[in-house]
Order: C-alpha cells, then sequence, then structure tokens
C-alpha cells in the first residue's frame, strides 16, 4: 500500500502531501507519524499541504488528530502551504483547526519549530540615545 | 431545483472504495474546470463532492454518483448527485445542523456541504437508501 | 397564423437589390452614421438571404428549423450591437426596417393575397425583432455584470505597507459578493509578497453590522489558515459603539482605530520597532 513518506530534519519530522490522498493512506500516516515521534524523539512536525487543491472533513480531522496526538507525545505541529482557495473553503465549511498552527511556507515553519524568527534587511539599531516611539504621540 | 437545465455531459462513478471517492473528486474537478467555475468555486464544489462520496461509501454502504455539467439558460453549472441504498438518514434536520464533531462527521459533512454549493436537495427513506442532489453555477 | 404565399415570396427574391437597398437606407437613417453603410449592407444582406432560404423551405415559424441560420444572425447582430452601445431601438431598426422596404415592392398591388402574404411576412419579421432583441437584452446584462466585476477588481487594492505588511483599506459595502472577492485578493496577496501581517483597515466602510462583522471574521480566519494575522484598523468611534451595542466579539483579534497604530503593532509583531533619533537640532 501506498504510504506517505515522513522525512527527518534534526528534530523535526517533515511530511509533504502530493497526492490526493485516499482515506486509508490518510489513517496510515497518522499511525506512521505516531510511531516516527516515539521512535525519533522528535518535537516538531511540518506538514506541508501546498499541493493539496482541497481539505475535506476527513482530511481536517485527519490534521487536527496529528496535532492532538503530536502535542500528546510533546511535539508541536505546524501546517505550511495551505492554499488561499482551500482556506476559503475550510472557512466555508466551518472547519476550525483549533489547536494547529500554520505557516505560510516550509521555511517560516520550520523556523516556527526552531524559535527563531527571520528578520531581514535591518540594520541593528547602535546609538544608546535612542527613544523608542511611545504609541500615543 | 426549478426548471429542469440542460444537460451537456455527464458522467457516472460506481462508489465503493476509497479509491472510487478519489476518483469523484477528479471528475468534478474536471468538469468544473470546462464548466468555467472559478478556482474557490471548483474547490469549494469539489470539497462538497468529497463529503458526500464518502458519506455515501461510509454510511450508505457504497452507491453511485453522477457528474454533469448543466446549463439553464446563459449560465453554466456543474451538478453532481449521489445515491445509495443504504439505512438511509433518520434524523435529518441533526444531521444538517452545523457542530464539528469528531466523532460520527456524518453531520458536519452534510450541513458543510451545504453551505458551499448553490441548490442543495436531499431525500431519504429509512430502509430505501439516500439521495443527494447539489448544484454550483458560475456566477 | 396566414402564411404567406409562395408568390409573395418570389417577388422578394425578384426584387432582393431594391429591398436591399432600401432597408439599407431606412436603417441607416435611424443609426445616425454610428456604423458605415458597408456595415449595414453586408449585416442586411445576410439577414435577407437567411430570411429567403428560410421560407423556401416552406415554413414559417421563426422557431422552425429552416430559419435556424437567420436565428444565428440575429444573435450575432444583437450581441454586436449590445457590445457597441446601441440602444434597443437602434438595434431593432436593423430588423423592422425591412417591413418598409417590403411595403414599397408591394405598393400598387390592390390584391387581397397580397395584403395577407404581408401579414404573415410581418408577423415573422416581428418574431425575428423580438428574438434580436431577446438577444440584446441578454448582451447587455452580460455587459453590465462584466463592468461590475471589473469595478469590484479595482475597488480592493491590496498595499504592501511593509516587509511581511500589507494592508487592505475597504471601502463602500461589504456584502457577500464583496467579501469573497476581498478574501481572495487578500490571500493570494499574502501568498505571493510572503506577509504574516494584514491590516484590515475599515475607515470607507459605510455600516458595520453583525453580517459586515461575520465577513471580516472569515477573512481573518482564512488568513490565519494560510499563516498570517490581521489586525482592523480605521475603527470610527460610531462603528465602536455599534459593535458594542449589537453584542459583536471581535474576540482574539486586534482592533485599532488608526492605521498607524495597527502599522506600529505589526511591526513589533514582526520583531521591528520604529525608534526617533536624538540628533542634534540644526536650530
Amino acid at each position: 500500500m501506498e504510504r506517505i513518506p515522513i522525512l527527518r530534519i534534526g528534530d523535526i519530522l517533515l511530511v509533504s502531501i502530493q497526492v490526493d490522498l485516499q482515506d486509508h493512506i490518510a489513517l496510515a500516516l497518522e499511525e506512521d507519524l505516531a510511531q516516527r515521534i516515539v521512535d525519533t524523539g522528535a518535537t516538531g512536525v511540518l506538514i506541508d499541504i501546498s499541493a493539496l487543491e482541497i481539505v475535506d472533513s476527513f482530511i481536517g480531522r485527519m490534521i487536527s488528530t496529528i496535532a492532538s496526538v503530536s502535542a500528546v507525545l510533546d511535539a508541536t505541529t505546524v501546517v505550511v502551504g495551505m492554499r488561499p482557495a482551500v482556506a476559503i473553503t475550510l472557512v466555508e465549511l466551518g472547519l476550525s483547526l483549533d489547536g494547529v498552527s500554520t505557516a505560510l511556507d516550509v521555511d517560516r515553519g520550520l523556523a516556527l519549530l526552531g524559535g527563531l524568527r527571520p528578520v531581514r534587511g535591518l540594520e541593528d539599531v547602535e546609538e544608546p540615545d535612542v527613544a523608542v516611539v511611545d504609541p500615543g504621540s | 431545483m426549478s426548471t429542469s437545465p440542460a444537460v451537456l455531459t455527464q458522467e457516472t462513478h460506481a462508489i465503493t472504495s476509497d479509491a472510487d471517492v478519489v476518483r469523484v473528486r477528479q471528475s468534478v474537478r474536471n468538469l468544473a474546470v470546462s464548466a468555467k467555475l472559478s478556482l474557490v468555486d471548483q474547490t469549494k464544489l469539489v470539497t462538497a463532492a468529497s463529503e458526500l462520496a464518502r458519506n455515501t461509501l461510509v454510511y450508505g454502504g457504497g452507491g453511485q454518483a453522477t457528474v454533469e455539467v448543466v446549463t439553464a439558460g446563459a449560465r453554466r453549472g456543474v451538478r453532481a448527485a449521489f445515491s445509495d441504498e443504504g439505512p438511509g438518514i433518520p434524523d435529518v434536520a441533526l444531521a444538517l445542523t452545523d457542530g464539528w464533531t469528531s466523532g460520527t462527521g456524518l453531520g458536519l459533512g452534510l450541513s458543510g456541504a451545504r453551505r458551499l454549493v448553490d441548490e442543495f436537495e436531499l431525500s431519504t427513506d429509512p430502509g430505501a437508501g439516500t439521495v443527494v442532489r447539489v448544484v454550483k453555477w458560475t456566477r | 397564423m396566414t402564411e404567406p404565399s409562395t408568390n409573395g415570396w418570389d417577388l422578394l427574391v425578384a426584387n432582393r437589390q431594391q429591398i436591399i437597398d432600401r432597408w439599407n437606407a431606412v436603417a441607416i437613417g435611424a443609426l445616425a452614421g454610428r456604423i458605415t453603410q458597408a456595415e449595414l449592407a453586408r449585416d442586411v444582406t445576410e439577414m435577407f438571404d437567411a430570411l429567403t432560404v428560410g421560407a423556401a423551405t416552406g415554413q414559417h415559424r421563426l422557431t422552425d428549423e429552416g430559419y435556424g441560420p437567420l436565428r444565428g444572425l440575429l444573435g450575432d447582430l444583437a450581441r454586436a450591437r449590445a457590445r457597441q452601445g446601441f440602444s434597443p431601438t437602434e438595434t431593432a431598426v436593423s430588423v423592422f426596417a425591412l417591413k418598409e422596404a417590403v411595403l414599397e415592392v408591394l405598393e400598387g398591388i390592390d390584391d387581397a393575397e397580397r395584403y395577407r402574404f404581408f401579414a404573415g411576412f410581418s408577423r415573422l419579421v416581428d418574431a425575428a425583432g423580438l428574438h434580436l432583441l431577446d438577444a440584446y437584452a441578454q448582451s447587455r446584462e452580460l455587459v453590465i455584470s462584466e463592468q461590475a466585476d471589473a469595478l469590484l477588481e479595482l475597488s480592493t487594492p491590496v498595499v504592501k505597507l511593509w516587509d511581511g505588511i500589507v494592508s487592505l483599506p475597504l471601502v463602500g459595502t461589504l456584502d457577500s459578493a464583496r467579501t469573497q472577492v476581498v478574501m481572495e485578493k487578500l490571500l493570494q496577496a499574502l501568498v505571493e509578497t510572503g506577509s504574516e501581517h494584514a491590516i484590515i483597515d475599515i475607515t470607507g466602510v459605510s455600516a458595520v453590522d453583525t453580517q459586515v462583522a461575520q465577513h471580516l471574521l472569515k477573512t481573518v480566519m482564512a488568513a490565519r489558515l494560510l499563516g498570517a494575522e490581521c489586525i482592523i484598523s480605521g475603527i470610527r468611534p460610531q462603528i465602536a459603539q455599534t459593535v458594542v451595542a449589537l453584542g459583536i466579539e471581535f474576540g482574539d483579534i486586534t482592533t485599532k482605530a488608526s492605521l498607524a497604530d495597527a502599522l506600529l503593532l505589526a511591526l513589533r509583531r514582526s520583531g521591528q520597532d520604529v525608534v526617533r533619533r536624538q540628533a542634534p537640532q540644526a536650530r
């Protein structure tokens, strides 16, 4: 049976869903991930759904379940790359995906899991005599 | 549905396995593209079809789906009908209420699908099966 | 219905050029130079020939198979006139002027049969005219809806304020159709610019009721699913009062009175800040 491959990057497990998921393959993924988290002691799970054209209630439930199970195993789950049309449909469907963190892409997802925030192209403020702008002024 | 729309294309699929649910999604997607539905409308329709096809498989014990491109006047649309000869839905009102239940999921599937389409018709007879018909029109 | 006698049609065919020329002359007068003689002549000639071809089949209703080509021509003409902005009358005259031309050819023929022919012929032309107007109306509606779409597109610009921060100034009413377009544009912009923050400014929104609040909420939820956070700004005092009175809860969505405050917050949320330099004043 076809199984979704799970890659490992340090403490993070990366899953990229490229195919139109059949229900039983989605269920297999849930099991495989739980097992891998335990086997590797992973602290983060990154699910890339940028190739998914639709996310229905079954897949939504799969994602929520993975997040819950991972949390119990002390790992954080981040879902990345959701397409705008999919997001709009999910909101209309009423699926909230509570407890699931999301990020725009794999880069940011990894940063979120690593606790780092990418800050690009800024000079560090060096002068000692600066005053941070007061929002009321 | 009001006056009967004209059917331009028709595809029928048996729903007896997970793979069939995927096949139905793809069929709906292809016809939605040919009917020139917007990307968001395509996504909503395919998602609704996925829910309904799964219901047919899981709760209806298997059945079939008929997907059509239809026209009514100047408008074009995609119509999908899902039928099974399963146990039927005992409490339709309950099945159609909102509510994200992680358990059965039957409620979310139907009520959610209804929100995603323009026309939604359900007929069920406990012991005789269920037919759900949905239509999504171009804007 | 009186069937146009074949004698009458023979007469028409025999006087084809005269009728076409007269038809042209009457119609061009009403079209006031907005279409060239040559163009009209071509349309008129095609219609006349399609009409006589249809009549030759012996059928006498516009809906009959023999008049298929004529119906097609009428549809094309209607669509062209609609897009060119002609009025309904200007469009219809292209067909009805034929009656004038045929009447002239029948003139001086003191024959009850000829008049019976004209009655049937007239009915056919009337049906053609109505068919033309139907197609015209449909085309006009299509043009209007296309224009409405274009207007919608123009009125929802997403602006990049900073690296990772976009703003969406909403103006006017926010109904479900508009919300759909707005959501799509915002989400698309977030993905394309790789922005994690969106400021939805509602200074220009005329009224906020529970419906509008729901639409805003849906937009924020969709953005969150993508991995971006929204701030709602431009809340006027009256809006704030309405929101409270209606019991609308924005939940954990941050709302700010001014765009400036929202921008500052978005900057801080993305790990940046604004500082004031204490440089020596050159005064």
